[in-house]
């Protein structure tokens, strides 16, 4: 290679234009491959699924609009769907809690770092180690029987916890909050942090109690992420899943919508119903989604910029 | 503290601390009571009843063997280790290119990437699995990295504010100095991303340890795909109810994390308030 050609291809290299390509296609190529691949192309498929009749392997029919019909028709999976409000009920619980624990944690207290720790730790324990501990937990005559037995319940007249359809979404509910109330607690207490101090000595000087503090200082600070995070609540409980699925298997009328979906593609061989419950679920998710941003803009108002 | 009486007030505050604590670790410790009881033993004792000997650690090495454990800590920390590097690089690269590059399509991919981030991935797998299938990625190490790696806009998220807070300025003095863009990227910017890096690992790391739905899916071999977080797995069939060995085997997947936890706490507080924020 000739020096003159060299300098002539070095000069083109490091022209910005060439540069910037080569940066943004070089780096981006990869990235954009996984979610098309991973995303994009299963929403397409779900998509498609969604008209036929069909299994993963072997002939297929298409029937138009039957599946879509299905989902809203058949009773199971209306159940299922209905079966969203427990979880959005344990939702509220959960980030009521974790607001108030975070709150107390903030301040000065003793063993604090013991209290956030231990309700912390539940949100790291992985999936079906948690679907064991529950099936342990709520067994006739194991843990929880035994603790109401202690405080003086007739043990014969409790119920089967995770059998009986009038109590057993209820127990599967509140283990979400047990799992997860930790986890928007540090959250709510990072952002309890970020408040300066200077607020509270403020309030202090002249003379508001911890309550006071609470209701003028602390939630007005937080309304934009407590707001979030019960819109994100709200989605949570729509696609409500590992609970039910490594608790029960959604057995006994615990299955939510996504356990219903995932037994009827991958054990009933529905896989174009479960596509049409797939789409509707997104339906939900995304109209939620724009509700939540009207709503984000009307509480926050329009100089945050909703982050999505 | 005998000088100080405790208010009212506080003293109600310590109460629900102390309710709360106790229902946190309720769970926790009975299934550590039981894993230390031999099969008669767990028969004829309570829940709360503490095991006859601490030292009892039959169950452990049942667990241990029949969930092919060893087996899991290797595929589970492989699969860690792989997603973790593909997340924070293509999560960087991503970031790097949206945030510092304006060029045609930008929008477009950026719009995609962020509204990929509604879709709940668990939905996704009843078309996913057949191109899983048709791509040879079922039972599959790098099959499932891909997938995890794949769906991890999260990352992205995170990447792109805290590209956001670094000024252009340095990229602009780097770039007169004669750095490429490619310079400016992995040696400029690269350790300046340090703290959103940290978040990032903590917050794929706890969510592929505890991953079980994914896994359970597409790495279907359980004797020889297991993980940490599809081990127990084994003991649905054979052992049924049999909670000693159960419980055993629930402590072994609880104790890295534990470790974890202890060693990383700060970190994972602070990786937990900076990301969920985002999702």
């Amino acid at each position: 290679m000739d020096s003159s050609e060299k300098t002539r291809l070095q000069h083109f290299l490091d022209r910005r234009e060439t540069q910037k390509w080569l940066v943004v296609v070089t780096f981006s190529l990869v990235p954009m491959a996984l979610l098309v691949t991973f995303t994009y192309l299963p929403f397409l498929k779900m998509i498609q699924f969604s008209f036929y009749k069909m299994r993963y392997v072997g002939p297929r029919t298409f029937i138009g609009l039957k599946n879509y019909h299905d989902v809203f028709t058949r009773t199971d999976t209306i159940a299922a769907l209905l079966n969203s409000f427990y979880y959005m009920g344990a939702g509220v619980i959960q980030l009521s809690l974790s607001l108030y624990f975070a709150t107390v944690l903030s301040f000065k207290i003793r063993a604090g770092n013991f209290f956030k720790a231990t309700l912390f730790f539940p949100f790291l324990v992985c999936g079906i180690a948690m679907g064991f501990i529950f099936r342990y937990f709520y067994t006739r005559g194991m843990v929880l029987d035994s603790v109401l037995g202690l405080i003086g319940f007739d043990k014969a007249s409790l119920p089967f916890w995770l059998r009986e359809r009038s109590i057993n979404n209820y127990s599967i509910a509140a283990t979400s909050i047990w799992r997860y109330m930790g986890q928007s607690m540090v959250l709510f207490i990072g952002a309890i942090q970020s408040i300066s101090p200077e607020f509270y000595e403020a309030a202090e000087i002249d003379g508001a109690n911890r309550f006071q503090q609470f209701i003028h200082i602390i939630l007005p600070m937080l309304k934009p992420i407590v707001t979030l995070n019960v819109l994100l609540m709200v989605k949570g409980s729509f696609s409500a899943f590992e609970g039910p699925y490594v608790i029960t298997n959604g057995m006994n009328g615990t299955a939510t919508f996504v356990v219903m979906m995932h037994q009827l593609a991958h054990e009933a061989g529905k896989v174009g119903l479960a596509s049409a419950m797939a789409i509707v679920l997104l339906a939900i998710i995304l109209l939620g989604t724009l509700a939540q941003k009207v709503i984000y803009r009307l509480i926050v108002g329009e100089k945050r910029e909703a982050m999505l | 503290m005998r000088a100080k009486r405790l208010s009212p007030v506080r003293a109600l505050t310590y109460a629900t601390l102390i309710l709360a604590a106790f229902i946190s670790l309720l769970p926790l410790v009975t299934v550590l009571l039981a894993s230390f009881k031999g099969v008669k033993e767990f028969g004829v004792s309570g829940a709360l009843d503490l095991p006859n000997s601490w030292l009892y650690l039959d169950n452990y090495i049942t667990a241990w063997t029949k969930a092919k454990m060893p087996l899991a800590f290797y595929n589970t920390a492989v699969i860690l280790l792989f997603t973790l590097l593909g997340s924070v690089i293509t999560g960087t690269m991503v970031a790097y290119v949206l945030n510092r590059f304006t060029f045609k399509g930008r929008g477009l991919i950026k719009g995609a990437f962020l509204l990929a981030n509604l879709i709940p991935g668990v939905t996704m797998q009843v078309s996913t699995y057949q191109i899983m299938t048709s791509l040879g990625l079922v039972n599959s190490i790098p099959g499932i990295v891909l997938l995890y790696t794949g769906t991890d806009i999260i990352a992205i998220y995170i990447f792109l504010q805290f590209f956001e807070s670094i000024p252009r300025s340095l990229d602009e003095a780097a770039f007169i100095d004669g750095a490429s863009y490619f310079t400016i990227f992995f040696k400029v910017l690269f350790p300046l991303i340090k703290p959103a890096i940290i978040t990032v690992l903590i917050l794929k790391g706890v969510a592929t340890y505890k991953e079980y739905y994914l896994a359970n899916l597409y790495l279907q071999s359980k004797t020889r795909y297991v993980t940490i977080s599809t081990s127990l797995y084994t003991f649905t069939g054979e052992y049924g109810n049999q909670y000693n060995y159960i419980c055993a085997g629930v402590m072994i997947t609880i104790i890295p994390a534990l470790i974890a936890f202890l060693f990383l706490q700060r970190y994972i507080y602070s990786g937990i308030a900076r990301g969920a924020v985002k999702e």
